[in-house]
């Protein structure tokens, strides 16, 4: 088996230069890769365009990563929970661009898998379907969607082997999966990083062939953004 | 009486089927769950990738890595199941899952649904609204009948933007419970205790119809 172990996120990112396309996993501040984030932050890199879908929340996930004015473009499903991204936003600072959150996993799906476009229903008579081919299938309107594919695809899993086979917990599988599968390069950060053979193949959700460089994260915060429990 | 969120939720979960799979939106959907009957059986679908949504955690049991679509912490149950972003909306828009219950700023009379976005004001996205609304057969909007100022929600075309066309098929609001219909136009079903139809009129800028008497809904 290849050996895709990298010693720390230091390491992992650091070929990710001003104006790469990034994509970054989770849904809200559940599954995103947190180590990732903070070497992104720790290096300053620029004009980063990311594809994820939330903005994290002001001062935690990709939150980060605009307080310090390293992103240039989004491209979300759903972006609230943080007033420094509306702030960006509104003065011009940032780019956004609003995808319906299946289309969004879609297209990454697409790009991963070699499939350059694929037609839905989503969005169809709305804002989102301007300047897109629309055609009907059994009678029903559909819009053209394109593939997205990004330079580096940054995932968090809860196990990994040093392969880059990849097991996920819980709801923080969300879009790591299909992440893993549209990056030129996809890093994985794992909560355990075990040796190539202990994971049952069986149980594999993201085979290792999706992922190029993989390391043992830390210090996991796993902050939630709604703690609720039974009355 | 108009109906509190809590009237609204418990009258939707009469609509409610035993052996479906339903998605509730955020809010007066989620509130669905509560007040679905003992002896019916369902499964709801979490956008975020868990079909079989469990009730809130104890307080020693809180996951960070088992949210629901609005970011709550919740549990599993026996049967439930996990998976990806693009297999749920694969469910979503394949038609797999049965019944779909949200809120909405705006309804019109075609079936038309606005509830993602108001010009001017900060724009947080669809998020899975569009998906949703463009895929099921079977959508009910949970809304108040009119907004704060008194105008009304229940309109002949969406003066927002929209989220999807000619979808919805039945809307519950504090006020009245009514199909929209195929050919377009709230048809009135059942008025809240104590409203009258007279008041259900004057609260609806789109075609009401209105055919014989109206029963008033019943809610325990």
């Amino acid at each position: 088996m290849i050996n895709k172990e990298v010693r720390n996120a230091d390491e992992a990112t650091h070929d990710i230069v001003a104006n790469a396309t990034l994509m970054l996993g989770g849904f809200g501040l559940c599954g995103i890769p947190e180590n990732c984030i903070s070497a992104l932050v720790k290096k300053g890199t620029k004009g980063l365009t990311c594809i994820s879908n939330n903005a994290g929340v002001d001062d935690f996930g990709i939150g980060l990563m605009l307080q310090t004015r390293q992103v240039k473009k989004m491209i979300s499903s759903y972006v609230g929970e943080n007033a420094e991204f509306e702030r960006q936003l509104l003065s011009g600072e940032l780019a956004v661009d609003l995808i319906p959150q299946g289309t969004l996993a879609e297209r990454i799906r697409a790009g991963g898998a070699g499939i350059p476009a694929f037609f839905t229903p989503a969005g169809y008579g709305t804002e989102v379907a301007e300047g897109k081919e629309v055609r009907e299938f059994d009678g029903k309107m559909h819009l053209l969607e394109s593939w997205l594919k990004a330079d580096f695809a940054l995932v968090k899993a809860w196990k990994g082997d040093k392969s880059g086979n990849l097991v996920f917990k819980g709801t923080a599988r969300n879009f790591n999966p299909m992440m893993a599968m549209a990056g030129k390069i996809t890093i994985a950060e794992v909560e355990e990083l075990v040796e190539v053979g202990e994971l049952d193949p069986n149980q594999v959700h993201t085979p290792g062939i999706y992922v190029q460089r993989i390391f043992q994260g830390k210090d996991y915060e796993k902050r939630i953004e709604q703690r609720t429990t039974k009355l | 009486m108009a109906l509190d969120k809590i009237g609204i939720a418990k009258r939707i979960a009469q609509e409610v089927q035993d052996g479906t799979y339903i998605n509730l939106g955020i809010g007066i959907p989620t509130l669905v769950a509560n007040f679905i009957a003992d002896d019916i059986s369902v499964v709801l679908q979490s956008e975020n990738g868990l079909l079989g949504i469990g009730p809130f955690p104890e307080e020693e049991a809180v996951d960070a890595d088992l949210i629901n679509a609005g970011k709550q912490t919740v549990t599993t149950i026996k049967g439930s199941s996990l998976f990806n972003s693009a297999e749920s909306f694969a469910m979503i828009r394949g038609g797999h899952v049965d019944l779909t219950i949200l809120g909405a700023m705006e309804v019109s009379e075609h079936g038309d649904i606005a509830n993602w976005k108001i010009p001017g004001k900060m724009v947080k996205g669809m998020g899975g609204a569009m998906d949703l609304v463009a895929s099921a057969d079977n959508i009910i909007v949970a809304m108040q009948h009119t907004s704060r100022s008194g105008d009304s929600k229940l309109l002949k075309n969406c003066s927002l933007p929209i989220t999807g066309i000619h979808c919805v098929k039945k809307v519950v609001t504090d006020l009245a419970v009514l199909d929209i219909l195929p050919e377009g136009g709230f048809k009135l079903l059942e008025r809240a205790p104590g409203v009258t139809v007279e008041e259900i009129q004057a609260a609806t800028e789109g075609t009401l119809i209105i055919e014989g008497e109206i029963p008033e809904m019943e809610i325990d």
